[in-house]
């Protein structure tokens, strides 16, 4: 910087300039959004597929749909008002393989997202895996490496009451080695919170979407 | 650049980022990233990489533009270029693969306060032409990635005994957990700095001649 005092840029120069990169910008920016759309859409399609197929194994499609008090709707358009998303799995030969949705609740760190998958003909949660969660590494992490706790998510109980509006039994996480029925999960010694939070996500997320989804069993039945 | 220095070459510029001033290790400039998102080699490298896009792309724009640019208003230009450009870099990525993304984080869009490239335009590329400051963006964004790998790889190799995701010592390692945790972070970082520093002292007793910088 020198000690004369330097000549003062005219406003309009000022302006021109910063129209300038922000059409150069704006160009720019869209011209990304509109490059890359096809490709993330794909990818976002591919990471759920996956995400299905591992919690239902020998799935082979995968359709989304919004369970609400109106009934079933495939979910091409915006989310209907107060529906649960879930996930129906197909099988090559075009069977009704499985219902996956995801549940979500807060755990030690930030929210852990889990997608969990419903066999209606057994009427119980078949697998569990995790969507999203920034637990603490070689603690919360467990509860997808744990052998033990996935054991909790083979057959567990998500039975309807008589009335249907609701589980027979909540999801309910116990101590450490203390389950005796099967709608309870034993929790990971040492980290309960996470394991908590998964049977939280899992109870809230069944209560809401089963009752509306039992009416509806035979819509997904013949696929499409 | 230092007053009265003579024009660097093009092999001094981009070295310039990659030893001399190092974002890392010497000018130790964009911590956040730096200690947030090593947890694993993949990690260090995709942020060092998407950065070095950052900075040489607005690096580029804002030389092609320096004798345009008031002085007045160049800040806001040159973070305008910069949010741009970390906006594509954003799409990019999730353009190539949603698992980095998700992995990266909010650190990705982070990328538009990091210092350095701020600094670059500030310092650099305002004043100079744009093959040089190319150049010198290029040198420096290898410098800063080399600069996570450094961190990502050791803190990936004891914190969970593998490299790139390739398992090293096998299934009965027992991971060294604190070195994915923050604190890990401040361990290599401070590690690789006072290796660094060894090596500049020693370097300095040899050569008793006042160097450039003093």
């Amino acid at each position: 910087m020198s000690d004369a005092p330097a000549p003062i840029t005219p406003s309009a120069a000022m302006i021109r300039t910063l129209a300038l990169v922000a059409t150069i910008c704006g160009i720019l920016i869209v011209s990304a959004y509109q490059g890359t759309f096809d490709a993330v859409q794909a990818n976002k399609k591919l990471a759920l597929e996956r995400a299905v197929f591992k919690v239902i194994p020998g799935a082979a499609r995968v359709s989304e749909f919004w369970a609400s008090p109106a009934g079933l709707q495939p979910a091409a358009g915006a989310a209907s008002e107060g529906g649960v998303k879930l996930y129906a799995a197909y099988d090559p030969t075009g069977a009704l393989k499985g219902i996956a949705a995801e549940g979500a609740a807060k755990g030690y760190a930030d929210v852990v997202r889990v997608m969990y998958a419903y066999d209606p003909a057994k009427q119980a949660v078949t697998g569990l895996g995790v969507v999203s969660m920034r637990e603490t590494p070689g603690i919360g992490d467990k509860i997808y490496t744990d052998q033990a706790f996935l054991k909790n998510f083979e057959a567990l109980d998500v039975k309807l009451a008589a009335d249907g509006k609701a589980l027979a039994h909540a999801v309910k996480v116990v101590k450490h080695g203390t389950k005796q029925n099967p709608w309870e999960i034993d929790a990971i010694a040492g980290a309960t919170v996470t394991t908590k939070a998964v049977g939280r996500g899992i109870n809230e997320s069944a209560q809401r979407l089963l009752p509306l989804l039992a009416p509806h069993l035979d819509t997904l039945k013949e696929g499409k | 650049m230092i007053p009265g220095q003579k024009n660097p070459t093009n092999m001094e510029e981009f070295l310039e980022g990659i030893w001399k001033q190092n974002p890392v290790f010497v000018m130790v400039l964009g911590m956040c990233p730096t200690l947030a998102v090593t947890v694993s080699a993949m990690n260090a490298v995709s942020m060092g990489l998407a950065t070095t896009f950052v900075l040489v792309a607005s690096c580029l724009l804002i030389s092609l533009m320096r004798n345009i640019i008031p002085k007045e208003v160049r800040i806001a230009t040159y973070i305008l270029i910069i949010a741009t450009f970390v906006t594509v870099v954003d799409y990019l990525i999730q353009a190539i693969s949603l698992a980095v993304y998700d992995a990266l984080g909010a650190f990705i869009q982070l990328i538009v306060v990091n210092c350095i490239i701020l600094g670059r335009a500030e310092a650099h590329a305002s004043k100079t032409p744009p093959v040089k400051a190319v150049i010198n963006a290029v040198g420096m964004g290898l410098g800063f990635t080399i600069g996570l790998l450094a961190l990502g790889g050791v803190r990936e190799i004891f914190g969970a005994g593998k490299l790139f995701g390739f398992s090293l010592f096998g299934p009965d390692f027992q991971p060294w957990v604190v070195m994915v945790l923050p604190p890990g972070g401040f361990f290599v970082l401070g590690a690789w700095l006072l290796l660094f520093n060894w090596i500049d002292s020693r370097k300095a007793v040899k050569s008793p001649l006042p160097l450039g910088e003093g």
